[in-house]
């Protein structure tokens, strides 16, 4: 959710249940405001926070001018003083995604994990048994890119694309429709998009080339991993995945207010092919 | 007068060619034949002020006919909002055949917009002002008034003069000022013919429509300026592209008059009616300083708005709107049925709808008529099951073969708790959204906790939907919410350490077989715990409602009782019966336990303590988070505490989930010769024994004659 737009923005997702105490709402205002000066962003987007045993992490993301570009995360641990964190590599996510479990709170934490390597010595190959350890920072970017790329979501026609490449946030935006606002079809990932290339050339005939450029959620695997509900006596739209509980999408139709925001644990929920 | 730019003196009769052959290629245009023709009808009104026709007549005339293409609602609005007076004169001239249609709605608006339209259409403004002015000399007004309305036009048409006349061949450049050069001195500069022509060629090519609507570019183009001009956005070149796409759907999608309703908006309205009516208090206004006395005493419906604000502070909970329409809500609730105690339980997320969930407690004897429905269908299963077997006994009584009976007998059912005890204890009632009517939910059973356990579904918001799973789930969702209510509430409602207390009662250790006691009450000497303290030590907070066995009870029961009746009918089958699985008491942790005790989940505290706010650790709450349940939190602060639950209704397990196993194979019947199939015998297998037998008989019949024979012989003798 944007930063300017804080405090409606968490009434507005307040549904879930989850958000934030006025202590930390008040810092993060001030804080957010800081963080785009100190670091020349356009945009200051909250993300969300990830639960942990000990202490909860607040995660930032800032954007340049072009909105698909690759964000820069941050993190906090108590809303006023933010690190940025790495991006996240393909090495880091080969590591990372053996660990499970909780979050501890502690971002010098280290998970053990035991792997087996084979390990060569002279002649002999044997395996050996190697504790690999993850510190808990590299977990949080895995974590956070994973759910960024599986469930961050736009609705159609918030951004559009210039014919000189980036991608600008659409001014006259002026909200869904009610009707639009129930379709899966009306919401993008806000991500590069990865299956637009797959669609047939009659599915994309229909397409408008300066709004349609993402994956639309109609296609997420598996199908039905997406709650769309009206609350509020329909004034309020709400998308939640279940694939990631926590992450929660609103967006009031007919108006330029939306966003998304995770208060979760950061674990998938792997049983969702059994609950639906 | 002399201001005024000369017009032509002659009065040529257009040639009809080339009028029909403009008209045939605008006749496409929306709307624009009449006006065509209205143009040259009104240029023949001129001939009585043939004084001030100026040699430039024809391009006057021509002119007026591109601007009554181009602008012509806006100029006869323009007309009628000016010159009202000459207008009906005007209109008298026209033939018959080209009465003046009525303003079609857009012309309205367009002549809303004429301030900015004037801008851009300097020349047909200009030309308009012109036309006034040659009314007004046709008519002889006083010119003041006109000439002050039209000062704005005769400024601009004097400082496009001030830039001489040009010739540009482009007929992009219509709108500049050159045009209006040369109209002005027409006399210095020879008719343009080519130039106009290239002129009425150009704005013919923008006027066509285009094939898929009925728009045409410059409509379109009048539109997107207007708009901007109007809204004066900033840097405009930037969303150039989308205001372009907006204009266009805007076109085709006119605001709908005021008569009608959105018919999109029609379930928020409807909704919002529902939650209006809420918010009336249950008298009139006249009635209201008496009401006010009445409700200010008790009323069990609990301060929500007190509960919000501390859970608030920790960060959980709904909006302030949303909980003061759930007190509201809650209210209404206390209001439809006998209620002595109510609290708000929490709510339960659903894919297509949530649950609002209100655990109440009915007045003393209020709830017996769902108890009797419930009872009287399970007598009526149970006189059914004594027919089958007093049949079965008939049968077996006549039968000389009797079927073999089998011998598994379904597990017995666990009989649910009373209403008011165990898991039972509280009624709970839910609904969708605050304004909406709120169901009562069944009672629990045993089957359908132990299932629960088994299952991991998502709810759906609809309270009849079927739960599809293995194990099947003894119920609809109805039933699978209030077991999950249940397991959720066994586990994670939980107060400070001595705010309940056990009521001193003499012998309740000796009940029930152990089985602890159940009940508490407030205790009245509580004195609070320090935050910090609560924070520190999970000893210091208690569950206070009873643990759920693996029975699916909170007391257990042995399910190898017998009834009296099933007794007297089983007594011959008993015997078979011996030896059935003798149940072991079930025990689980004693109500008023700490939290300490609790089991951990894989090496991870099942709670986890926080304070709200670490700024200020004078004023903060404490705050307790179940890792077990994820959206079930607790606070507690001084003598005040609460719980709530905000979440999917799942339990957590850091394992995934491992659905149960569909049952073993169940065992055939044992093969024997009693049951073995034999194939039946051919037919010449049966004409050979027959056969065979024939001839035993035919041998035996033969011996016993052969002895008879002899016999006979011995006796003749």
């Amino acid at each position: 959710m944007d930063a300017e737009s804080l405090l409606l923005s968490l009434e507005l997702a307040s549904g879930s249940g989850q958000g934030l105490s006025p202590d930390r709402r008040a810092s993060l205002l001030t804080s957010l405001m800081l963080v785009k000066r100190d670091y020349r962003y356009d945009r200051v987007l909250f993300w969300g926070r990830i639960l942990g045993l000990v202490a909860d992490y607040y995660i930032a993301q800032g954007l340049n001018e072009d909105q698909l570009a690759p964000r820069k995360t941050l993190y906090s641990l108590n809303c006023t003083e933010w690190s940025l964190l790495p991006p996240a590599t393909e090495e880091m996510v080969a590591q990372s995604s053996v660990v499970k479990g909780r979050f501890m709170g502690d971002p010098s934490h280290e998970y053990e994990h035991i792997e087996l390597q084979k390990v060569n010595e002279g002649e002999k190959v044997f395996e050996e048994e190697v504790v690999v350890q993850i510190k808990e920072e590299t977990r949080l970017v895995y974590i956070i890119d994973q759910i960024d790329k599986a469930v961050a979501i736009i609705p159609r026609g918030a951004l559009f694309k210039t014919p000189f490449g980036p991608t600008h946030v659409n001014r006259t935006f002026e909200g869904l429709s009610l009707s639009e606002a129930k379709k899966l079809s009306s919401y993008f990932h806000f991500r590069e998009p990865v299956e637009l290339k797959n669609k047939t050339l009659l599915e994309k005939a229909d397409l408008d080339p300066s709004l349609d450029f993402m994956d639309s959620l109609e296609h997420d695997v598996p199908k039905g991993s997406w709650s769309i509900q009206m609350e509020r006596g329909n004034a309020l739209v709400v998308l939640r995945s279940l694939l990631w509980p926590g992450l929660t999408f609103y967006h009031a139709p007919r108006t330029k207010n939306y966003g998304y925001i995770y208060v979760g644990t950061g674990e998938k929920n792997m049983d969702l092919p059994f609950m639906l | 007068m002399g201001d005024l730019p000369p017009y032509p003196e002659s009065l040529p009769q257009q040639p009809p060619s080339r009028r029909s052959s403009q008209a045939s290629e605008r006749r496409h245009s929306r709307g624009q034949a009449q006006p065509l023709a209205a143009g040259p009808e009104e240029g023949r009104q001129m001939p009585p002020d043939a004084q001030h026709n100026v040699p430039g007549w024809s391009q006057r005339r021509s002119l007026s006919q591109q601007e009554s293409f181009l602008m012509p609602q806006a100029f006869q609005a323009e007309e009628a909002r000016l010159g009202g007076m000459e207008h009906p004169s005007m209109n008298s001239g026209f033939p018959s055949e080209l009465q003046p249609q009525p303003y079609p709605e857009e012309s309205r608006n367009q002549a809303a917009q004429g301030t900015t339209s004037l801008i851009l259409q300097r020349l047909q403004q200009g030309q308009g002002g012109l036309f006034q002015q040659l009314d007004s000399t046709f008519q002889e007004p006083p010119v003041s008034p006109l000439n002050q309305f039209n000062l704005y036009q005769t400024d601009q048409i004097y400082e496009g003069a001030q830039h001489g006349p040009y010739r540009r061949d482009d007929p992009a450049l219509q709108f500049s000022g050159s045009e209006l050069g040369f109209l002005q001195y027409s006399a210095e500069v020879p008719e343009p013919e080519p130039l106009e022509l290239a002129v009425q060629n150009a704005k013919a090519y923008l006027l066509q429509t285009s094939i898929n609507c009925d728009l045409s570019l410059y409509e379109h183009l009048v539109n997107l300026l207007t708009k901007i001009l109007n809204q004066r956005p900033e840097d405009p070149l930037s969303i150039l592209e989308p205001l372009n796409r907006t204009t266009q759907w805007e076109w085709f999608h006119p605001k709908l008059d005021t008569l009608r309703d959105d018919p999109e908006m029609q379930p928020t309205y409807e909704m919002a009616e529902k939650q209006k009516a809420l918010f009336t208090r249950g008298g009139g206004g006249a009635e209201g300083e008496q009401e006010m006395e009445e409700e200010v005493g008790e009323t069990p419906v609990p301060n929500i708005m007190e509960t919000a604000f501390y859970f608030e502070q920790a960060g959980v909970g709904l909006s302030a709107d949303e909980s003061f329409r759930i007190f509201l809500a809650l209210k209404q609730l206390v209001e439809q049925q006998p209620i002595h105690t109510c609290r708000f339980w929490g709510k339960i997320l659903g894919i297509n709808r949530s649950y609002l969930v209100a655990e109440v407690e009915f007045r003393e004897g209020e709830e017996e008529v769902e108890e009797e429905e419930v009872e009287e269908v399970m007598e009526g299963a149970e006189i059914l099951e004594a027919h089958g077997e007093e049949e079965g006994e008939e049968d077996e009584e006549k039968a000389v073969d009797f079927i073999p009976k089998p011998t598994w007998k379904p597990p017995p059912v666990i009989p649910k708790e009373e209403s008011r005890s165990g898991a039972n204890k509280y009624l709970y009632f839910v609904c969708n959204e605050p304004g909406l009517p709120w169901t009562r939910l069944p009672h629990v059973t045993p089957a359908q906790i132990v299932n629960a356990r088994k299952i991991k579904k998502f709810f759906t918001g609809y309270l009849d939907a079927p739960i599809v799973s293995y194990p099947p789930f003894p119920g609809n969702e109805a039933n699978y919410l209030r077991a999950q209510i249940a397991r959720i509430s066994a586990a994670t409602q939980i107060s400070p350490l001595g705010f309940y207390q056990f009521s001193e009662e003499e012998g309740d250790e000796e009940e029930e077989g152990g089985a602890g006691r159940d009940s508490y009450e407030e205790n009245p000497d509580f004195e609070g715990i320090p935050v910090l303290e609560l924070i520190d030590s999970m000893a210091n907070w208690v569950h206070h409602t009873q643990h759920i066995l693996p029975q699916g009870r909170c007391t257990w029961v042995n399910p190898s009782q017998k009834t009296e009746e099933e007794e007297d009918l089983g007594e011959e089958e008993e015997k078979a019966d011996e030896g059935p699985e003798e149940a072991e008491q079930e025990v689980g942790p004693p109500l008023l336990t700490p939290l300490s005790e609790d089991a951990e989940i894989m090496h991870l505290s099942p709670w986890t303590t926080r304070v709200s706010c670490s700024l200020c650790p004078q004023y903060s709450v404490a705050v307790v988070r179940s890792n077990l349940w994820p959206g079930a939190f607790a606070y507690a602060s001084g003598k005040k505490f609460e719980n709530i639950y905000i979440g999917w209704g799942h339990k957590y397990s850091p394992e995934n989930f491992n659905p149960a196993l569909p049952a073993p194979i169940q065992q055939e019947y044992p093969s024997g010769p009693a049951i073995m199939e034999m194939s039946d015998p051919t037919v010449e297998e049966e004409q050979a024994l027959k056969a065979a037998q024939e001839q035993v008989l035919a041998a035996t019949e033969e011996e016993e004659e052969g002895e008879e024979e002899e016999e006979g012989e011995e006796t003749d003798d």
